[in-house]
């Protein structure tokens, strides 16, 4: 019997390799986990891992170029699960910040702000940006990817933008550093989270494994 | 603040095995880094740094296969640095599983390096190291960068240089003290704290790491985001969790 594939969409940004290991870890016996970039093997995927990092411009320009565009919202309106990671969370939003403002899929309503220079947190502290390390993930609701998860759980950032939803019904989880952002969201079989899971020890594992096995 | 501080072992890596040795328990095998690696994961590590010193070739194909077997095991970041000259081999790094790269003498001889890297693979993965010694002593202190593993003198400024670093691209500055590294004095506060002072990315300090103050001290008064230690982890003197817990225990935001 064939397996049930995972695809990790391949737009030629960043290192795959630990998001891939990570997921191998966790997937059940009759998953099996795919990069690639070909569009057909996406579109016969069980469920879709779509992942970024570096810069949303150049992310944007790939995805347009490899017609990701289109593909992943079309996997997305046929109902199957789909996970965006950093900047694939970013991607699903409106518009950012970055590279002097980029219009990104707009498939989830919202904004990708950057946290700013001269950074301070309520106390006048400064704030180092990157956000960069673990901090603290609050559920924003009960989800099937928060299964077995602490409410608070620490997670590994790295980013200097970060997201504000238009529709906080949308908020998977917030966390805190200066300000309040959506650490995830989601939106029907879509989620998306701003942390890197796969790099986020037990409690990233785990997140990954409810995505294997979410059920939208 | 609930961004935690971290913690980060760092192991030296020769020809694939780690070297300056490793003596905790539970590893069978205390010179194989994928061993030691998971050892930290298990521990509780925030991070791990692995620092890559072989010198030949095909040392360096050996620490891409390295690199490929803790990355298919070990779920938290890991940071390669030694070597790292070209284009590359960054991509080389984050190709086998490396998150970030530490790039130290090359950013030296040409910063420009450090903007095409950081432009073609984003800042965030880009770390660079910056080994300094003091110069001048008393009310204005200096500190210099050197290179070759703390060997060439630069004449440039340390802090005036991670100011431009960071103008390049750097994500991190990973500052090692030359006058600290191996004397278990503790870090140079000074030095950490002025740098961190003049950068808006995180700092690693790193070098002179003896006992647990010495890490809390280089958060509260070295105001640095993360602490970097070799031995006094490899030698089973000090867990990781025991770190954590003194650190927390002073009121540092931690992940436990």
């Amino acid at each position: 019997m064939s397996k049930k594939i995972i695809a990790i969409c391949d737009y030629g940004m960043g290192n795959l390799h630990s998001a891939a290991s990570a997921l191998e870890h966790v997937c059940a016996d009759d998953q099996q986990v795919v990069v690639t970039s070909d569009a057909q093997v996406i579109a016969s995927a069980e469920r879709i891992l779509f992942p970024g990092v570096g810069a949303v411009r150049d992310c944007m320009q790939e995805v347009k170029r490899l017609g990701f565009d289109q593909l992943v919202k079309s996997q997305i309106d046929a109902g199957k699960p789909v996970l965006g990671i950093c900047v694939g969370m970013q991607l699903l939003l409106t518009h950012s910040e970055e590279n002097s403002g980029v219009d990104c899929l707009n498939l989830v309503p919202g904004h990708v702000r950057f946290f700013g220079n001269d950074f301070t947190d309520e106390h006048g502290a400064k704030l180092k940006v990157p956000h960069m390390g673990w901090n603290n993930v609050f559920h924003s609701q009960d989800h099937a990817l928060w299964k077995n998860i602490k409410n608070g759980q620490r997670f590994y950032f790295v980013h200097s933008y970060c997201v504000q939803l238009d529709n906080s019904a949308q908020e998977l989880g917030s966390t805190e550093y200066g300000v309040k952002f959506s650490a995830g969201l989601c939106q029907n079989n879509l989620a998306a989270v701003q942390f890197h899971p796969e790099k986020s020890h037990d409690a990233g594992l785990q997140l990954l494994r409810n995505f294997c096995q979410w059920q939208p | 603040m609930p961004l935690a501080k971290r913690i980060i072992p760092c192991l030296d890596v020769d020809n694939g095995r780690v070297v300056k040795g490793v003596q905790f328990v539970d590893i069978r095998d205390a010179g194989d880094p994928v061993e030691v690696a998971k050892g930290y994961n298990q521990a509780g590590a925030d991070e791990i740094t692995f620092l890559d010193i072989t010198a030949t070739h095909e040392g360096r194909d050996t620490t891409l296969h390295t690199v490929e077997k803790i990355a298919a095991e070990v779920f938290i970041p890991l940071t390669v640095g030694g070597g790292i000259r070209t284009s590359q081999d960054i991509r080389n790094m984050l190709n086998a599983g490396a998150d970030k790269v530490a790039i130290n003498s090359a950013a030296v001889f040409n910063p420009d390096f450090v903007a095409e890297a950081s432009a073609k693979f984003g800042a965030q993965c880009i770390v660079v190291a910056i080994d300094a010694k003091q110069v001048a002593q008393g009310d204005n202190p200096r500190w210099e960068i050197f290179t070759h593993g703390g060997r060439k003198p630069t004449g440039i400024d340390a802090l005036e240089w991670a100011e431009k670093m960071v103008a390049y691209g750097a994500g991190e500055i990973l500052l090692t003290s030359m006058d600290r590294d191996g004397t278990k004095n503790g870090f140079d506060l000074a030095l950490t704290r002025a740098m961190t002072d003049r950068i808006p990315v995180p700092l690693i300090a790193s070098g002179g790491v003896g006992n647990l103050q010495h890490l809390a001290d280089g958060v509260l008064q070295g105001g640095a985001d993360a602490v970097l230690a070799a031995s006094i982890f490899h030698f089973g003197e000090y867990s990781v969790a025991e770190a954590k817990a003194f650190m927390a225990e002073q009121n540092i935001e931690m992940r436990l």
